[in-house]
């Protein structure tokens, strides 16, 4: 074991959970503002809204992450259409397909997550906000989003933990996330147990900072929910 | 038009539902006078919730005339012989007038009891935060819960619970008060501190209507009762004659039942 190495690497490690953070936090803000309106769509009466949500959340949950970025890192510099398109330069780049790709997948399993808190919220909360005269806007903004978010928020922070890990694909498409760092020293220095427990420890120090969050906001949102003092 | 028209708080003519091919409604009329309180009895099954939650709209009517405060809420038939709204605004604007207090309380289990109490007035009728908290946390006081303000509802016992929706519904000086069963999901314990509120309010004046198993409290307070049963109105008068000489044998067997 040679854990100086890491040491003298370290700056490798750090400048990897920059890019694993940025590309997270990015993924996970624009995946939940994509989730919202599918959720809604999802839910909707409409054919023509539900069925392509539908068929959006089924494809991003019913396939690989890291066959999602392979697709759209490899597969669309195979197509002329994207390549004489103002789009290439974004997908030339690493950086943006894995950013595409985590943001698409993240925003299907959000969309569901949101939709399930949506159904549950309970009827009667609903019908007194309408015998009060409020508007349908009026009830998503102020009764059906804040209750759902809040019910939604425990499974919300699996998601984000579930992201967290699941981005250490980026590190295969020439990426250096943390995964990307590990797999550098590691071929460097031939020291994989080194490499990568070190990485190991990074993903559990961000996870511990997810949980930490989601714990603080829980106490402050989740109030309601919990038993009587 | 009579000249008793300005007094006239809510007048529904002939109301019809449907559920199906059941009709749980076969033409029931009311006149509520300002100031009134009316008891819509009858056992369950009788409609008498569905009635209450035509009037503000909750449930469809498939025919009838509703009218409040003298405005006639604009409906037109759609194909499948349901009537709606043709104007959502109105509806909205109406409703905002008829506060409703549920059997299962209903408050929004997301919002402490003041920002319960706040919201309609706020958010429906435009009264600045302020001052809608002001007149929120007098009203707590009045049902008696003002010391849980801050506490979620979930954390309060059904009877606070209730005393709260109450504080909600009068929160928007309501017209007339609509009550759905209030007590139905009580402990029996909890059910006399809500009544007593109920009883201040039809004291101050205040015009209700009340659908309720609770007969000690419609034969005491209530200035009309209405016996409903299989849809129709069996048997409508002041609650002395309706408790103490019921003429309909339904209405016989009914009272009978319920002491």
């Amino acid at each position: 074991m040679d854990f100086l190495l890491i040491f003298e690497n370290l700056d490798l490690y750090w400048q990897g959970a920059l890019t694993t953070v940025k590309l997270v936090t990015l993924s996970l803000l624009l995946g939940l503002l994509l989730a919202l309106p599918l959720a809604v769509m999802r839910r909707s009466g409409n054919p023509l809204l539900r069925l392509p949500a539908w068929s959006y959340i089924y494809v991003f949950r019913g396939t690989p992450l890291l066959i999602q970025l392979f697709v759209i890192y490899y597969g669309f510099g195979q197509l002329e259409a994207i390549k004489q398109s103002l789009l290439w330069p974004f997908f030339q780049e690493a950086y943006w397909c894995a950013l595409l790709a985590f943001t698409l997948n993240t925003a299907a399993y959000t969309a569901e997550i949101i939709r399930g808190a949506i159904e549950t919220t309970p009827e009667g909360e609903l019908e007194a906000a309408r015998a009060f005269g409020m508007s349908h806007g009026q009830i998503f903004r102020r009764i059906l989003l804040p209750s759902a978010f809040r019910r939604a928020l425990p499974a919300y922070s699996n998601e984000v933990i579930f992201l967290l890990h699941g981005s250490a694909v980026a590190g295969i498409i020439t990426l250096v996330d943390i995964t990307g760092a590990a797999r550098i020293v590691n071929s460097r220095f031939y020291n994989p147990f080194e490499a990568f427990i070190t990485a190991a420890l990074f993903y559990m120090a961000l996870t511990f900072v997810v949980i930490w969050l989601f714990k603080r906001l829980e106490n402050r949102w989740l109030g309601h929910l919990r038993a009587r003092s | 038009m009579p000249a008793s028209d300005s007094q006239e708080a809510i007048k529904v003519t002939d109301l019809h539902k449907r559920f199906g091919d059941h009709e749980v409604l076969k033409g029931v009329s009311l006149t509520a006078h300002k100031g009134d309180v009316i008891s819509l009895i009858g056992s369950s099954g009788s409609g008498k919730s569905t009635f209450l939650r035509c009037i503000n709209l909750l449930e469809m009517p498939n025919g009838g005339d509703i009218r409040v405060a003298g405005e006639q809420i604009r409906l037109k038939p759609d194909g499948k012989g349901l009537l709606h709204p043709e104007q959502q605004k109105q509806v909205q604007r109406i409703r905002s007038k008829l506060a409703m207090v549920f059997q299962g309380f209903n408050l929004w289990s997301h919002m402490t009891i003041l920002e319960n109490v706040i919201e309609a007035p706020v958010q429906v009728l435009g009264v600045p935060r302020k001052e809608a908290i002001e007149q929120a946390e007098a009203l707590l006081h009045k049902v008696g819960i003002y010391p849980r303000k801050d506490a979620y509802p979930g954390h309060l016992s059904g009877g606070q619970q209730q005393r709260a929706a109450i504080a909600r519904a009068l929160a928007v000086n309501p017209q007339v008060m609509l009550f759905d069963e209030p007590t139905s999901a009580l402990d029996p314990e909890l059910v006399g501190e809500v009544l007593q509120v109920m009883r201040e309010l039809a004291a101050e004046g205040r015009t209700m209507i009340v659908v309720t198993h609770e007969m000690a409290f419609a034969r005491d307070v209530s200035s009309q009762v209405l016996f409903l049963h299989q849809g129709r109105i069996e048997e409508q008068g002041a609650p002395d004659q309706l408790f103490n000489a019921p003429r309909s044998e339904r209405l016989q067997q009914f009272l009978a039942s319920s002491y």
